[in-house]
């Protein structure tokens, strides 16, 4: 029993840091619409920040908090130059180019964090004063704990007051709903975004200072905070604080017994609780329907039609290429080139969704990854050849998507992008927790083809020939009736469902098609490394694709493939040429979505029609 | 007071407006009469810069306005009460008057929640109430007496009488010859012919985008003509 208290109290010390993190992002995403996931990357640099200043103070009160709240301000500063430079400049752009933006920022506070403080983690002093602990129950619980369980409340009283009682929380509140009618009245929104900016990082940048007394600082912190920060956020409704602190209540105990009964599922548990609550509630626990935000006139998606012979020719050529030149090639040049026939089916299944579907997707890793495993499993534990194992992976794929898929393509916007996430995380802490099936961190090894495929060549010319025909397929599709029917829903549901089309049955359909053909990706590739592991599935690989989509265009065919090739090629030379190439790819990113929000493919053919007239 | 010369507007492709021209004097009230979809609101966005106008001159209080921010706009004292009314619907009807606040301008009297629940009575008597939970014409009051608090010279006053009962409407044409009196400038915008000449001094008829016919009110009303090529239904 009365371990069970204490156990609850440490969930609330828990919950009381999540939701100064998760306040933070609410508050920002309130008033901006813009999810952003350098949030934790704020969090984490306040840590690190914090680490310095109090290291380098004065040791006593005075050095300890004035360096906590020095780092807060500081984060605050930095959030503040972010929205100026970055944000600022792209909030009329799509949402999951907002959130790839500050994905671009991610990776580089990580290299500039590391090139600043290295790798190894730092270990802080203990907050003076309260360095001892209480008797509670007749057990002992750490002073800093309780200090923690009072911030929390702390804060969201100040915030309340904060929005409820002065002129600036009544001019946010008005912005959260009409920007622009706020703007009409006289009121500079951009000083009031860049303020809600600043006082947003200020609360991350604080929430990870006062983690320095509780544990070590070091580089992982910015991801594993902002995913568990989306959760409490999402499932506490976006934009709520009440929410938002009732949701970091429900997480906090959630990981607090989750230990004590399930250990093995903690991971699989929270991303679970989200995907129930947003299957039950679609807005969350507090959150209202996201009114369509004023001040953004949305444009209309441009029509696509067939290739126009000049890329026929220049298609041709390439394929002619990718036949003719690989048996001149070292073993390396041919993987390398295997690679790439996956990423351009993974790249053109998850632009199925997000083009033609006018869906969001931050989780099509997934698809690519059950694929992969189910390929793997299939080899390992029934001894399945390699051509069985390979028409289980899409199949694999294909179901899962089917079922995450019901529910995802029910929502919208942010609200779907965060949903995919969080099954996509499921699957991840599966194969990543489930040790004795899939082997865990350490995956599946010695997934290797059938003797007649072994050679690299084979292998490559399966791959390409599977590859391309899945990525025709899909093109094929968006030019039949049933792509017709996926773009009229995404052009207008309403006057889709009207003329007697099934959106939601259709929305479904093509998540599950495109899931199974990642899936065909995945078991290529699982086949062609010879391994699968955990981080198949993980965040990076999912925001993988998305660059690659983005990096080509959403709004042509050829984009997905032109971006798979670009990005693997700029990756696969960056990580040989430089160590910095967070660094570099983030920059990549952030400079891609501020210059060319219509991709490569998209650019091009701008100019194309400019030249050639309107196709 | 304003001065509007050869503005053109468009949404996409599409050419909404082609060389509009208008003038509002001081103390004036002007109405900017149209059929549905003629380009009323579209002009008034475009004053207010919420539409950027792509040619043309918007000329306020002796400054040139075109191509400005609209909180920069508002702020030289151009007020805009939209059509949609746009209320806050989460925030109280003192909150949502706190919003439009601003400095006093010179020679005008300043307007406070005191004064303007003297004008619209019906909003004293649910100063805490959210907007969200208002009727159609409580929010329109609400809406002309937000921007009000903002102690505009002019305002940009799109179809106020859409909408509202009749009793309503003639409540809402006392108030607008009470803020002449006190020598507001208005530019109105309705299909409302028998409101518009409760108030108006002046009158400019817009049609397809363009500017077809401009006079006085009493002239309007003479020529019998004019309102059958561009205001009967």
């Amino acid at each position: 029993m009365e371990n069970l208290v204490l156990q609850a109290l440490s969930g609330l010390a828990s919950a009381s840091s999540l939701f100064l993190v998760a306040s933070g992002l609410t508050v920002i995403f309130g008033v901006s619409r813009v999810v952003n996931f350098a949030h934790g990357s704020f969090y984490m640099l306040g840590a690190y920040l914090a680490y310095t200043l109090v290291t380098h103070l004065p040791r006593g009160h005075l050095g300890f908090w004035g360096g906590v709240i020095g780092a807060a301000v500081l984060v605050g500063l930095i959030g503040l130059a972010v929205e100026m430079l970055l944000l600022r400049r792209i909030y009329r752009a799509p949402e999951l180019f907002q959130l790839l933006a500050t994905f671009g920022v991610v990776l580089i506070v990580q290299e500039l964090t590391q090139m600043i403080w290295g790798a190894q983690d730092l270990l802080g002093p203990r907050a003076p004063g309260l360095r001892g602990s209480a008797e509670i129950l007749g057990l002992r619980f750490p002073l800093y704990e309780l200090f923690l369980i009072g911030v929390g409340p702390v804060v969201l009283g100040l915030l309340v007051l904060l929005f409820r009682r002065t002129r600036w929380g009544t001019l946010v509140r008005a912005a959260t709903q009409d920007r622009e009618m706020v703007g009409a009245l006289g009121v500079n929104q951009r000083m009031l975004f860049t303020s809600v900016f600043f006082l947003g990082s200020l609360l991350a940048g604080l929430g990870g200072a006062l983690q320095l007394p509780r544990e070590s600082v070091n580089l992982h912190m910015d991801l594993s905070i902002i995913t568990e920060a989306f959760v409490v956020v999402v499932v506490g409704g976006l934009g709520s604080l009440t929410g938002a602190a009732l949701a970091a209540l429900l997480i906090g105990e959630l990981h607090a017994f989750g230990i004590l009964i399930v250990p093995k599922i903690t991971l699989v548990l929270v991303f679970l609780v989200m995907a129930l609550v947003l299957v039950v509630r679609p807005h969350g626990l507090l959150g209202k329907p996201e009114a369509a935000a004023r001040g953004g006139q949305g444009s209309a998606e441009p029509v696509i039609g067939p290739a126009p012979a000049a890329l026929r020719w220049l298609a041709l050529a390439a394929l002619g290429l990718a036949v003719v030149v690989p048996p001149f090639l070292g073993d390396y040049a041919i993987s390398v080139l295997t690679e790439l026939a996956t990423a351009v089916l993974f790249a053109a299944s998850l632009h199925l969704i997000m083009g033609p579907g006018g869906m969001a997707s931050f989780g099509h890793a997934a698809y690519f990854g059950l694929g992969a495993y189910g390929a793997a499993l299939a080899a390992q534990w029934l001894g399945a050849p390699m051509l069985a194992g390979l028409a289980l992976a899409p199949l694999a794929a294909g179901v899962f998507g089917l079922v995450f898929g019901y529910f995802c393509v029910r929502l919208s916007g942010v609200y779907a992008a965060m949903l995919t996430l969080a099954f996509a995380q499921i699957a991840w802490s599966v194969a990543f927790q489930w040790v004795e099936v899939t082997g865990g961190d350490n995956g599946i090894l010695g997934v290797w083809p059938d003797a007649w495929a072994a050679p690299k060549l084979v292998f490559y010319y399966l791959a390409l020939a599977l590859c391309l025909g899945a990525t025709l397929l899909l093109r094929r599709v968006v030019h039949a009736p049933f792509g017709y029917a996926l773009r009229a829903q995404r052009d207008s549901a309403l006057r889709a469902e009207a003329i007697g089309i099934d959106a939601f049955r259709i929305r479904w359909l093509g998540f599950a098609l495109a899931a199974a053909a990642a899936g065909i990706a995945g078991g290529l590739f699982a086949y062609g490394k010879g391994s699968v592991f955990p981080t198949y599935m993980g965040i990076p690989r999912s925001v993988d694709a998305l660059l690659m989509v983005l990096l080509g265009g959403v709004q042509t065919l050829s984009g997905p493939i032109i971006g798979a090739l670009a990005f693997t090629g700029l990756q696969e030379q960056l990580v040989r040429l430089t160590d910095l190439w967070r660094l570099i790819l983030g920059a990549v990113i952030v400079l891609l979505v501020l210059f060319f929000p219509q991709g490569l493919a998209g650019a091009t053919r701008a100019r194309w029609e400019a030249r050639h007239g309107d196709a | 007071m304003l001065s509007v010369a050869g503005l053109s507007a468009y949404y996409g492709r599409a050419h909404i407006l082609d060389d509009v021209a208008l003038d509002v004097g001081a103390g004036e009230v002007v109405v900017l009469l149209g059929r549905n979809g003629a380009g009323k609101s579209t002009t008034m966005k475009a004053i207010m810069g919420l539409v950027p106008p792509a040619a043309g001159r918007v000329r306020f209080a002796g400054a040139e306005i075109a191509g400005r921010e609209p909180f920069e706009i508002a702020r030289l004292g151009l007020g805009y009460v939209p059509e949609e009314r746009r209320i806050f619907t989460e925030l109280s009807v003192l909150e949502n008057l706190e919003v439009g606040r601003r400095p006093p301008t010179a020679g005008l009297r300043p307007w406070t929640p005191e004064r303007l629940f003297a004008l619209f009575p019906s909003l004293g008597a649910m100063q805490d109430r959210p907007g969200g939970r208002m009727s159609g014409g409580e929010q329109q009051m609400l809406t002309i007496a937000r921007t009000l608090m903002g102690n505009p010279r002019l305002i940009l006053l799109d179809e106020p009488s859409e909408g509202l009962a009749p009793v309503v409407i003639e409540r809402m044409a006392e108030a607008i010859r009470a803020l002449k009196s006190e020598g507001l400038s208005i530019l109105l915008s309705e299909q409302n012919l028998h409101f518009a000449q409760l108030v108006s001094d002046r009158a400019t008829i817009i049609e397809k985008g363009r500017i077809r016919w401009s006079g006085s009110m009493p002239q309007l009303l003479a020529a019998d003509d004019v309102r059958e090529q561009y205001l009967s239904v």
